[in-house]
């Protein structure tokens, strides 16, 4: 059956392309750009936070003299920066990356499907995101700059902010249209598009964790819409869905008609973002547990225990969100609820990392590159999920909201967790998306540098948020406590400049081994699932013959074979 | 890539015993029951939480103004919209590309019925007596949530529309994929017809 | 990678390491005066002195949970080191496919659901509960006080020698002379103190009404191990009693905007009677109500 049409154009082949490969790459770059960006942010921050009141060298002056006068940055300034590197790295970075990027890319090869279900609705996907990217980036040059009430937008401060949060208001509707476009295509495509023979329980870990992160996507984003809609509403319209009676701002009284409630806000916003949280993570637990499986040459422990836990998982992630609440003036039976159901859901997570530490038990071990950080994952991501259980509780909470303990907890989950395991898929999948491998020593390096320093810059926050420094502060060295640990802080600091520098290694392995890696056929690291059955790159439509699935994901090892790992589409020897 | 080469464009998964694109409405609907969802939910916490008396009070039915004689009427107009976007779906069915379109154009033209009473009888005279969003939190949520579905049924005008207009042409290139296409547009069609069912005592009545 | 580049990549690691954690000799940072005051405490890394009664509860509840986790981290680290070490590929060595009987894994699951639930029901519900619920009685002879957050500073109203708060209501605001909107013509109201700083007795149990008037702030007293979410539109009551005198700090733990570091107020903990003079000194009619006035 030949194609029936001419070769697409130009932009019909990479700008508006409905191959899933080519979006997926697109949602890559533009990812992986928009992380630098975030992170480019935060550095610019830590000069402030370790050495407040002195001007930024060498680069201080090109922000401005209305964000940056002299080269010293301005409270307004800091706290949009602050918002905004939030609100980039979670939104514009790591999901897009992680759903967008990987899932796209590998989802449909793991599968055997030639494309998404939905190859217009995923191009669509991709371009509503790039719009909602760039309307977020315009939030730095409207007057007043971009949204600075924290990624968390509370009102009454988001409700009265200045032009960038409405901005930022729009950029998010655009943001979630994309994700949910996106979600409905995932679904569908893991429930119709397996090949022969891929049942459920065949399909690998990192396509289930996909499928339940396209569920969370799907009916957790909608309230934070509508809580979008209603904050535009206020901001535009008057209204006072969140605005309490009796506001006297700067001695001002508010002329709305009140009757509103700030707690409207929170409620809907954690709606989201608490399953957003468990968004970020599973599908790096499932990059980890693919890289994992074809490291230690032999089936992960657990697989189905692994699978049931993340669908309780994501039921779960629906009720704990009101943890984020605990100081609103909750009450005992609420906190006693919300404390119980996040309780609950600490049990799944150490299911899936136990499982994880387990394969390694009487395994094969490679240390590849990717196999280093996806390595490295795992105690990362048990020191951010530790640290959530005196977050969780209510009576100790109360003596770390706020502080830079959450901060801590929360990047080590996503930090040295989530983008370690980017980085780990960036180089697992490098050789399928472009047909040759990264260089290993420069892999290495990237690695080892980075693991130090990210270490570094987030292991003090647990000692400075005990000694209860807030979070959000433009100068913690007002406060008697704060003074005391400004040396943490610094150290802090400068992991974070050395991380950045560590980056370079990454950049420039990434770009050079496109021309100068190590040619590879369709399969570099004998590895078992369906993507690595199809030629490296895939051509378009990816499978010359649509693979039929014998037997499991992950039959690596087979006693009695003679290489050490049996791929699902080969047929049993006679 | 085109679609023929995806399994179960058109013929049913024989386990979600759908085609791909109900499937993906049905999911897409979902997500809607959450977003409409999240407005009522708000509506119960303001009204709950509203002061019984001064600044800030819920509004009583004399206050609000609302007709239930129109609200009533729109009401009727959209369930007998709902029914003419099945009957065009059945014609498909029946084989007559004729008949669909005109009870398609049926559909629509009631769809924008319901949009001009709603424009003429309810929000500008409202709006001319000073009961803008502003005014209450009754009217901000009044105006948001009727706004955001009268937002959703113009969607779906233009996607009806389309299917009148340059869409048709698929029917006869593919009459069952041309005919699926119409039922979803229907499942979305009777869904925004519900969200209105909800709407129209919780505003109007209650 | 070579013996000799490893070595040198070592050496790097090691210079990068010392270069963050003795990054003072880049330089030091002075932050800014709080207006020369003394703060009371020995404050440095971990939790800050407690010098509430409730706070060695909460504190208990860390220290325990720290040791759970670490004593995780740590076992399950020795574990993962000591795989990565044995079951590295070398010649002669092969994985193993069949399933581990993880017998320890299961024992070790339940021992941390048995483990939070006892955290949970022994622990954070009780300390919470009491928190919450157990307000001290009229008996007990609590001071109450409210708390209004403004953008950017704390205003302490207390209900003065006739323990009754003047009505107050936006519309009476003035930001220099009446921050917390007292009534004039309430009579109540005449005897109120509006202060910048939070004067308390030791020794005596408070409570706190905690308010606002424009965007959510958060009452955070570290040493009392307080944090109170100061929402516009609610008045949430919170109680402690300090048990130890000193002056020490209030400070905001939730973004309130631009000026949201420096929202802090003096905390000073003062005995029976010198709370009393100070009380009779701010009650004294025609004072100003001056919003930045801090105590000596």
């Amino acid at each position: 059956m030949g194609e029936d049409h001419h070769t697409p154009g130009f932009w019909r082949r990479y700008v508006f392309s409905i191959d899933h490969k080519v979006i997926g790459v697109q949602y890559m770059v533009t990812g992986l750009t928009f992380l630098m960006f975030g992170f480019c942010l935060i550095m610019l921050m830590r000069w402030q936070l370790a050495y407040p009141g002195e001007a930024v060298p060498v680069i201080g002056k090109i922000f401005g003299e209305n964000n940056m006068p002299g080269g010293i940055m301005l409270p307004e300034f800091y706290n949009s920066l602050g918002a905004m590197h939030g609100t980039i790295m979670v939104f514009l970075g790591v999901v897009p990356i992680l759903v967008g990027g990987f899932g796209n890319y590998v989802l449909p090869l793991q599968v055997g499907a030639p494309d998404m279900a939905f190859p217009k609705l995923n191009m669509m996907s991709y371009w509503v995101y790039a719009t909602g990217g760039i309307t977020m980036l315009v939030g730095f040059f409207v007057k007043g700059g971009a949204a600075n009430s924290g990624w968390t937008s509370y009102p009454p401060l988001s409700n009265l902010a200045t032009t960038g949060q409405t901005v930022w208001l729009i950029g998010m509707v655009f943001l979630i249209t994309s994700s949910l476009l996106g979600s409905v295509n995932f679904i569908v495509t893991v429930a119709h598009l397996r090949s022969d023979g891929l049942s459920m329980f065949r399909l690998p870990f990192f396509v289930w964790a996909q499928l339940v992160t396209s569920f969370l996507l799907l009916l957790a984003f909608p309230p934070l819409e509508a809580a979008g809609v209603l904050q535009l509403m206020d901001r535009l319209a008057g209204t006072s869905f969140f605005m309490p009676s009796g506001l006297v701002v700067s001695g001002v009284p508010q002329t709305v008609a009140g009757g509103g409630s700030p707690l409207l806000w929170q409620h809907l916003f954690w709606f989201l973002a608490h399953p957003e949280v468990y968004v970020l993570i599973l599908p790096a637990l499932g990059i980890v547990a693919e890289i994992i499986a074809n490291n230690t040459r032999k089936p992960p422990w657990g697989y189905r225990t692994m699978v049931y836990a993340t669908i309780f998982l994501g039921f779960m992630s629906f009720i704990v969100w009101a943890h984020h609440m605990f100081m609103t003036g909750m009450g005992t039976k609420l906190s006693a609820f919300f404390a119980t159901t996040t309780m609950i859901i600490s049990i799944p997570s150490v299911v899936i990392l136990t499982a994880l530490l387990i394969s390694l038990y009487q395994a094969s071990i490679r240390f590849t590159v990717p196999m280093l950080f996806a390595l490295a994952f795992l105690p990362m991501f048990a020191i951010g999920g530790l640290t959530g259980l005196p977050l969780g509780l209510p009576a100790s909470d109360i003596a770390l909201h706020d502080t830079y303990y959450v901060i801590g907890h929360f990047h080590y989950v996503v930090a040295p967790g989530t983008i370690f395991a980017i980085f780990a898929g960036v180089y697992y999948w490098y050789p399928k998306v472009t047909g040759r491998m990264m260089n290993a020593t420069l892999g290495k390096l990237h690695f080892w540098f980075s693991f130090v320093f990210i270490n570094i810059v987030f292991m003090p926050m647990f000692w400075v948020g005990l000694a209860g420094v807030s979070r959000r502060l433009y100068d913690q060295t007002v406060y008697a406590h704060g003074k005391a640990v400004q040396d943490l802080t610094i150290t802090s600091s400068w992991g974070a400049w050395l991380l950045g520098l560590a980056q370079i290694f990454f950049i420039i392995n990434f770009f050079i081994s496109i021309r100068r890696g190590k040619k590879v056929s369709n399969n570099p690291w004998d590895a078992t699932t369906l993507e690595w059955a199809a030629p490296s790159p895939p051509p378009h439509g990816n499978f010359a013959t649509v693979p039929v699935v014998y037997r499991g994901p992950y039959e690596y090892s087979v006693p009695g074979q003679d290489k050490d790992f049996l791929p699902q589409h080969i047929a049993a020897e006679a | 890539m085109s679609s023929e080469t995806l399994p179960y464009t058109v013929k049913p998964h024989p386990v979600t015993a759908m085609y791909s694109g109900k499937f993906g409405t049905w999911l897409f609907l979902a997500s809607e029951v959450m977003l409409f969802g999240a407005l009522f939910s708000s509506y119960v916490l303001l009204r709950v939480g509203a002061p019984a008396e001064g600044p800030g009070h819920w509004l009583s039915h004399h206050e609000t103004h609302l007709s239930w004689k129109i609200g009533g009427f729109n009401t009727l107009v959209l369930i007998i919209s709902s029914v003419t976007m099945v009957m065009a779906w059945a014609s498909l069915k029946m084989g007559s590309l004729q008949k669909a379109r005109l009870y398609l154009i049926i559909t629509a033209v009631l769809a924008v019925l319901f949009v001009i009473i709603k424009l003429s009888l309810e929000y500008i005279p409202h709006i001319k007596d000073g009961l803008v969003p502003s005014h209450s939190n009754f009217f901000a949520l009044y105006y948001t949530m009727t706004g955001l579905h009268a937002l959703h049924i113009i969607g779906g005008v233009v996607v009806i529309a389309y299917f009148i207009g340059p869409g048709a042409k698929l029917y006869h290139k593919d009459p069952e994929y041309y005919t699926n296409r119409i039922e979803c547009t229907g499942l979305y069609w009777h869904f925004v017809d519900l969200v209105w069912i909800f709407l129209f005592p919780v505003l109007y009545l209650l | 990678m070579n013996v000799r580049m490893r070595v040198i990549v070592g050496l790097v690691l090691a210079l990068a390491v010392l270069v963050c954690f003795d990054s003072s000799a880049f330089g030091q940072a002075e932050g800014v005066d709080t207006s020369g005051m003394t703060i009371d405490g020995n404050y440095g890394y971990g939790l800050p002195p407690d010098i509430s009664v409730h706070g060695p509860g909460i504190d208990q509840l860390i220290h325990i949970l720290h040791w759970f986790m670490v004593l995780l981290f740590v076992g399950w680290g020795i574990f993962m080191v000591r795989c990565l070490i044995k079951y590295r590929q070398r010649a002669g060595h092969k994985a193993v496919h069949g399933s581990v009987k993880a017998k320890p894994a299961k024992f070790l699951e339940v021992g941390v659901v048995v483990f939070e639930t006892v955290l949970l029901l022994g622990f954070s519900i009780p300390i919470w509960g009491s928190i919450k619920n157990d307000l001290p009685e009229p008996t007990d002879n609590p001071l109450r006080l409210r708390v209004l957050a403004e953008q950017f500073a704390w205003n302490f109203h207390y209900p003065g020698e006739d323990g009754k708060f003047g009505k107050t209501a936006p519309k009476f605001i003035d930001a220099a002379m009446n921050p917390a909107g007292i009534d004039p013509g309430d009579p109540n109201g005449e005897d109120d103190i509006v202060s910048g700083a939070m004067h308390i007795p030791v020794n005596r149990p408070i409570i706190c009404d905690i308010s606002s008037k424009d965007v959510i702030h958060s009452f955070s007293l570290p040493v009392l191990r307080i944090k109170q979410d100061a929402i516009p539109g609610m008045r949430i009551p919170t109680w402690f009693q300090a048990t130890k005198t000193g002056t020490y700090q209030v400070a905001c733990a939730q973004l309130c905007g631009n000026n949201h570091y420096k929202m802090l107020a003096p905390l000073v903990i003062q005995s029976a009677e010198d709370f009393a003079a100070w009380q009779v000194e701010k009650s004294a009619p025609a004072e100003d109500f001056d919003e930045d006035e801090f105590e000596d």
